[in-house]
């Protein structure tokens, strides 16, 4: 049964956000016995009713507040009151993402050993090894079903997927397959087996895709130590004289402004919501914002570097059928300073249907050059790359002047490309444009970054408190009731779609803050 | 309209009669005197809030900026028909849009955009309109009520909603058959 906290209760863990990070968590304090409250900004939409429909899904989903940009990247031109494509709503981003689930490897934990000095790189190695995160990373992978883990099957290859699989044939490359993906190959955990009804961006209606809503969530509910309250969008962060944390103010579904008294307070909201509110908490003992000793909040945001490459054939593919995510090549993540840049990129299936295509293919764009390419739409063929991107200090979340509809100063993001970034994209862009011309692309398309999907960094973790925000169990350095649980830790962005990391983080906090707790630590 | 397009025009109509002329979406055959009426497809749009010139040349506009040769009018109508329907309620906008197809109707010269038959004519004119906001907001709009109606999708091979029909998993989702 799903437990229900009094407001006044000051000994729960109050969590901010029920996406990859705050679902995880709490569900993990909950199956310890720890008494978790988890406040999420958007609605609770079961699965039964999400929707096939790239639009009307994104309405129902999104996080489409306003928030504002600036810089030189071309979202800023594009897209400027929607820097990112992720979600609010129970489960967060885990509703829309597409289950890529991957581990970092070991020299990404290590990065500014490994790549040296950079001009306008802050590079940093992470305070944890490899080594440390490989038994939560087993976990994270058991939890979610990742498959070809654990001894679960791969997902079949759908005809996206074959088109990239014969090109890296061609091209030599020897890791391609149909990826770790955190999607049922086979029914296990009381949930379905993939259907490949080609929807995952819009939210798995099979609930074959893990999310934190229909599996981390209910869980913790079932434990009666766990109570998640939609439509509860957190302002600020509250503390006494001390300095430590004593709970959250909230607006409620109504609009009406409630309090949430906690122990402790872990803050999940993704890496844009998350420094803006330890920034909007901003009080007489600490002005710059919550856990700002550093100056680090908000800095070093990352976005992975992303681009896309569509092709057109002479022959259908109907990209869109079947898992959209299911087929990677690995050749490229390694780092090779030799290709003219640091780090390494995944190249990985992506297909979107005919409404987002047309906003995403190239934005902005009119007439008949791209009016053919979408003609060409049932003969195309898409792949999507991520790969590391350089965390700059310059490149970061702020409070904008702007308001939102509580009166809460909103977010600005800012962002300009580093130059390893174009060079990897241009790179990466070239390696997609010549594995589709080998199985013979009549054209192929360079495709810009969409919004960001993958947002990392704006609170890092760091050895020192001086350079980042929280410590390697992502509590802040300078609150010790106060934790950051979010893909905003990452110190670095590595090449790897993150969710997998923020999980395996997130269980490992969960350890951490239980352990704290009965010592009375905190 | 001069010779020239409607010329170019009725070489459309064979072309686009394929598309079932029953599906009209819009507001079905209009008589009344503010009516745009497309003979060729059989629909007719009301249009009472703009002048029905002003409507006809945001067709052809939304035409030009996104070409298809193979989707009829009526669907870049649908696309357009908001700014009919908002601009009844909404004096600001109405204004916006009879000043900006005014403008192209002056950079076009005698005859108006809609004078110029040729379509390279026409995107030369938008080209140089295109730093506009009112292109950009036409644009950015049409991205969407274009490419977001179902009816079209069919055109594009495009399946939509899969759900109901249970996946692709028997369905096609690895039948290529050419690699
Ligand atoms: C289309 C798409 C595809 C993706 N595919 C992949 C993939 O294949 N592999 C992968 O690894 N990653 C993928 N991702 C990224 C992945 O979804 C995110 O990395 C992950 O969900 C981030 O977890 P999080 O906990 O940081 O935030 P989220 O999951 O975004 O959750 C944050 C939650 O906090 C809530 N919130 C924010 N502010 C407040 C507030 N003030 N008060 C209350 N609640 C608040 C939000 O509403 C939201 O629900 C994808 C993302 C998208 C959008
Ligand atoms: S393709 Fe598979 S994982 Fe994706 S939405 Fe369909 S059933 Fe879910």
């Amino acid at each position: 049964m799903a437990a229900t906290f009094k407001q006044d209760d000051d000994s729960v863990v109050v969590i901010v956000g029920s996406g990859a990070g705050g679902g995880t968590l709490g569900n993990e304090l909950a199956q310890k016995g720890v008494n978790v409250v988890i406040l999420e900004a958007g609605a609770r939409h079961e699965f039964e009713s999400f929707i096939n429909d790239e639009w009307a899904s994104f309405a129902q989903l999104a996080w489409t507040d306003m928030r504002t940009t600036s810089g030189s990247w071309r979202v800023h031109k594009n897209f400027p009151n929607l820097p990112a494509w992720i979600v609010k709503s129970v489960g967060g981003s885990t509703t829309h993402w597409a289950g890529a689930s991957l581990r970092f490897q070991e020299h990404e934990f290590r990065a500014a050993t490994t790549y040296g000095k950079l001009k306008g790189a802050n590079l940093m190695d992470w305070p944890i090894t490899l080594a440390e995160m490989e038994p939560y990373y087993a976990r994270a992978e058991e939890k979610m079903g990742v498959t070809r883990t654990n001894g679960l099957p791969g997902l079949p290859g759908n005809n996206n997927f074959k088109v990239m699989k014969a090109g890296a044939d061609k091209l030599g490359y020897k890791e391609c397959h149909t990826g770790n993906m955190a999607i049922n190959s086979v029914q296990r955990d009381n949930r379905n087996s993939c259907q490949q009804t080609g929807f995952c961006f819009q939210g798995c209606k099979w609930g074959a895709k893990w999310s934190t809503l229909y599996t981390e969530i209910p869980k913790g509910e079932a434990t009666g130590h766990l109570e998640v309250r939609p439509d509860c969008h957190v302002a600020r962060i509250e503390h006494d004289a001390s300095g430590k944390v004593t709970g959250v103010v909230y607006f409620d579904k109504n609009g009406k402004e409630q309090r949430q008294k906690a122990r402790i307070v872990a803050v999940a909201g993704n890496s844009i919501e998350s420094p803006r509110l330890l920034l909007n908490s901003e009080s007489s003992k600490f002005r710059h914002g919550l856990a700002n000793s550093s100056g680090q909040v908000g800095r070093n945001y990352m976005r992975h570097m992303t681009a896309s490459v569509y092709a057109t054939f002479e022959k259908p593919v109907h990209m869109y059928r079947g898992t959209t995510m299911a087929g990677i090549i690995r050749d490229e993540a390694r780092h090779d300073p030799k290709r003219g840049f640091v780090g390494g990129y995944e190249m990985e299936t992506l297909s979107l249907g005919v409404p987002f295509m047309a906003a995403f293919l190239d934005p902005g764009a009119w007439g008949r050059s791209f009016t053919s390419a979408m003609d060409d739409y049932a003969n195309t063929a898409g792949l999507w790359i991520v790969g590391e991107d350089m965390p700059q200090e310059s490149n970061r979340i702020t409070l904008s002047d702007k308001k939102d509809k509580f009166g809460l100063r909103v977010a600005d993001v800012h962002f300009d490309d580093h130059p390893n970034d174009v060079a990897m994209r241009n790179h990466a862009w070239g390696q997609g444009k010549a594995l589709y011309e080998a199985v013979g692309a009549i054209r192929t398309l360079p495709t810009p970054p969409y919004p960001s999907t993958h947002n990392l960094g704006t609170n890092r973790m760091s050895a020192n408190p001086r350079d980042g925000v929280v410590n390697k169990w992502g509590q802040t350095h300078d609150i010790k009731n106060l934790f950051v649980s979010d893909g905003s830790q990452f110190t670095t962005g590595g090449a790897e779609n993150p969710t997998l990391t923020i999980v395996s983080l997130a269980i490992r906090q969960a350890e951490y803050i239980a352990d704290q707790m009965k010592k009375n630590a905190i | 309209m001069d010779d020239h397009h409607e010329h170019a025009h009725k070489a459309d109509i064979s072309r686009r009669r394929f598309i079932a002329r029953s599906a009209l979406g819009i507001a079905g055959i209009a008589i009344a005197p503010g009516a745009l009426l497309n003979a060729s497809e059989a629909w007719g749009l009301e249009v009472a809030a703009l002048k029905p010139e002003t409507m006809k040349t945001l067709v052809l506009i939304a035409r030009d900026i996104y070409p298809h040769d193979r989707i009829a009018d009526r669907y870049y109508a649908i696309a357009m028909k908001e700014y009919e329907t908002k601009s009844a309620s909404d004096p600001a906008l109405k204004k916006q849009v009879e000043a900006f197809v005014a403008r192209l109707d002056k950079s076009a010269g005698a005859g108006g955009y809609l004078g110029k038959g040729w379509e390279a004519e026409r995107v030369a004119l938008l080209q140089k309109a295109s730093g506009d906001p009112m292109f950009e907001k036409i644009r950015s709009g049409l991205v969407v009520s274009l490419y977001n109606q179902k009816d079209v999708w069919p055109i594009f091979g495009y399946e939509g909603e899969s759900f109901s029909k249970g996946g692709y998993i028997n369905r096609g989702f690895d039948d290529i058959d050419w690699l």
